[in-house]
């Protein structure tokens, strides 16, 4: 099934794929309802929650637009706390780094708490490249390591599976048959992880938030992995994408308000960690040495752009996905990059750059704004997706039937007498096919519409072929207007000009 | 005070029937909708797909057609919408963006101009049926029309509301969308159609006839006999009534 998606080349095609996939669409809707509906009720348990999001969007908003400085206060502040802070341009360099840092240590193996920037760098590969085992820690991530796949969701990354499925993968590893049981078969995991955390020679993170003012990295997870991985091995890397900065501990409250919440409806993550530098004398365990790579592949290209710079706002909640239909009918991998769903969508155009290659994820979307709406710091992704489909047609990888088409569209719509003959020709051509008032043909353009329905067909007269009929027989029994509403609408008027437009 | 009918070209060409419920209704409060001929389209098919020349060749017509106009009142939050994208169309094009900011200000959606302009909640209106309704993404959502048309069905007479499951889920019409991933959007509009189902509603109504021509067309496939409405033809046929 991977193979296959790997080799579909359009979402349209990885789409289908998803679509005639019962197991996967079950299991998405499933997660995903249940996480959404988490999310809406502690919403609304919390109060004032647009309030809450408008606060973790400005605290964004200004950590972005001052990032230079952030990040300089950052490395500063980790930097006399011991840590070895580098910095990597493309992801090419940030593996070359991550190598260089476990060859030095002679390392064999590496375990791995969730990291989606490892997943877009694809590290695991070039560590099992030059010999050095690389292991997943996060229930789902290691689901998906052992699979083969790539994750489907951000934070929930084998959302995409059952646990029949589950249960087979790790059956296979155990060399037993083990029962399709949650509580089994995470046991199973985490008994073979613990000898994998004693084993490893270096843990490596993602990193949820950098704190500017400490040079602090914080770690938000359910499972006590990444607390683990931070604490056993000797060495720690942390790949943090280079805008995961915010200012304060103070502003880590809002985004600790607003990450759990939006992610899965907890009002607290299970285990928070801040990490502040390596192990000091005094403390029982941690990392002898802790680097942090701090990570741009693309992230820095958004800088400045006033349509796009909002996407490194992003706290990586998955919120945007579990409220998004239409991932929850084609899951994750349809979207064919690291990320998925609508913040996907956008994202990987814009951190690639590369408008030709993924010109059509942006129209894998209804533009129904239910990701704005759950967005925890309200990125405007359904404008986005809008900013995108105009960045494909400028650069000239537009559709050419639809450049016809739209061109078409422009000349009947600019004017009403061109709309009116279309609109008759549109009326002359129903009588033709319509049978019952409906059009039922699959074919040309009505194929995809009518495949799922049936086209109205066009009523013999339009709004327009009776407006002077209407008009006549409604002036006769029209009364004057009510006092109180004229003087209502006069209010409107007047507010307006005094320069507050509504809405 | 000039009040303009934005029909929009859906509804001119397929749902005449909206627009007419539209002039009679507000007729009954002294409110005599006018009709610049001159009106075409908002031009969201062309901005969505991001052809924004062509949008803004269209959205010059519609600026123009209501240049004189003190309100203009549409049957669809999506396109009233648009309008609010105007003011980034023609952000280089100061003569229109003057236009585009008023129409903004001045244009408002069916439902929105009844409660919050005219002050109108309980138009005496009877429909004795279980309803249903969906609220249409760009209307709710972006627009914000979210308690206007609750608020007008609880005042009509023997209506039984049913409310929709997972009703706030797009129908997956999406304008060009539903040709382009024309099996995502088919996917997403026979879910919308199992929990109309579910809410075992006679009549659906809605604001907005794009979204409700793709529902009623995914019901009629399915022989299903949900009837689909748009709330000013519910109110106009509930006042008739009673």
């Amino acid at each position: 099934m991977s193979a296959a998606r790997g080799q579909a080349s359009s979402v349209k095609e990885r789409a289908d794929l998803a679509l005639n996939d019962e197991f996967l669409r079950k299991a998405v809707k499933f997660t995903t309802e249940r996480l959404r509906s988490g999310k809406i009720q502690a919403a609304e348990q919390h109060g004032n929650w647009d309030d809450w999001r408008e606060r973790g969007r400005q605290i964004r908003l200004h950590t972005i637009a001052h990032l230079d400085y952030y990040l300089n206060e950052f490395t500063n502040n980790a930097r006399a706390n011991g840590v070895h802070v580098h910095f990597a341009q493309t992801g090419a360099e940030a593996v070359q780094i991550s190598l260089q840092i476990a060859q030095s240590k002679s390392a064999k193996s590496v375990v791995k708490s969730k990291s989606m920037v490892s997943e877009e760098l694809h590290l695991n590969h070039a560590l099992e490249g030059v010999g050095i085992e690389a292991i997943e820690t996060d229930l789902g991530e290691y689901i998906i390591q052992l699979a083969g796949e790539t994750p489907s969701h951000i934070i929930i990354p084998a959302i995409h599976k059952n646990r029949y499925q589950i249960a087979d993968l790790l059956s296979k590893e155990a060399g037993e048959e083990l029962a399709p049981d949650t509580t089994i078969l995470a046991g199973f995991v985490r008994k073979k992880l613990r000898e994998k955390f004693l084993e490893a020679d270096i843990g490596m993170t993602g990193c949820n938030f950098a704190i500017a003012e400490t040079g602090s990295m914080v770690l938000f997870e359910n499972e006590g992995n990444a607390r683990m991985v931070t604490t056993v091995p000797k060495t720690q890397i942390t790949l943090m994408g280079m805008e995961r900065i915010i200012p304060s501990w103070t502003d880590l409250e809002v985004m600790a308000t607003l990450l759990p919440r939006s992610a899965t409806g907890q009002k607290l993550t299970v285990y928070m960690s801040g990490i502040t530098g390596p192990k000091r004398s005094a403390d029982a365990d941690g990392p002898e040495e802790m680097h942090i790579i701090i990570v741009d592949n693309g992230r820095s290209n958004q800088l400045g752009n006033p349509e796009f710079q909002e996407l490194l706002n992003c706290i990586r909640c998955g919120a945007c996905l579990n409220a998004c239909p239409v991932y929850r009918h084609i899951g994750g991998h349809a979207y064919g990059g690291t990320y998925s769903g609508p913040i996907g969508a956008v994202l990987t155009p814009s951190l690639q750059s590369n408008v030709g290659e993924w010109d059509d994820i942006a129209n894998a979307s209804s533009l129904c704004g239910a990701c704005y709406e759950a967005c925890p710091v309200k990125i405007p992704l359904h404008d986005m997706l809008v900013f995108l489909r105009r960045r494909k047609v400028e650069a000239g990888y537009d559709n050419k039937m639809e450049t016809i088409g739209m061109k078409g569209f422009a000349a009947v719509a600019g004017k009403s007498k061109r709309l009116i003959t279309a609109i008759k020709l549109g009326q002359l051509g129903t009588k033709l096919v319509a049978r019952d008032g409906g059009i039922r043909l699959k074919i040309g353009p009505l194929k995809g519409w009518n495949t799922y329905r049936v086209l109205p067909s066009l009523p013999s007269k339009s709004f327009r072929d009776q407006w002077d009929k209407l008009q006549q027989e409604v002036k006769q029994d029209t009364p004057a207007m009510d006092p109180a509403m004229k003087a209502r609408m006069e209010a409107f008027q007047q507010k307006r000009q005094g320069g507050n437009g509504h809405g | 005070m000039k009040v303009s009918l934005f029909i929009t070209c859906l509804s001119d060409a397929f749902y005449p029937r909206v627009g007419e419920a539209m002039v009679r209704l507000l007729a009954r409060y002294g409110v005599h909708l006018e009709f610049p001929r001159v009106q075409t389209c908002c031009g969201q098919p062309a901005y969505n797909s991001g052809y924004w020349d062509e949008a803004r060749a269209t959205a010059r017509t519609i600026l123009d057609a209501f240049d004189d106009s003190d309100f203009v009142v549409c049957p669809s939050g999506s396109c009233t919408y648009m309008i609010h994208h105007y003011p980034d169309l023609f952000k280089d094009d100061p003569a229109y963006l003057k236009k585009a900011e008023q129409l903004q200000s001045k244009a408002f959606e069916f439902t929105q101009f009844l409660v919050q302009v005219l002050g109108v909640t309980d138009l005496g209106a009877s429909f004795p049926y279980k309803v249903t309704y969906h609220p249409s993404c760009h209307g709710s959502r972006l627009l914000g029309v979210k308690d206007e048309p609750m608020e007008l069905l609880k005042h009509v007479r023997g209506l039984q509301f049913k409310p929709l499951p997972f009703a706030n889920d797009c129908c997956g019409f999406g304008g060009t969308f539903a040709v382009k991933m024309a099996d995502i959007s088919g996917a997403m509009v026979s879910e919308k159609v199992d929990h109309i189902k579910e809410s075992e509603a006679e009549v659906l109504v809605g604001l907005d006839m794009a979204c409700l021509m793709n529902i009623a067309g995914n019901l009629r496939y399915r022989n299903e006999p949900v009837r689909v409405m748009h709330l000013a033809e519910l109110l106009y046929e509930g006042v008739k009534e009673a």
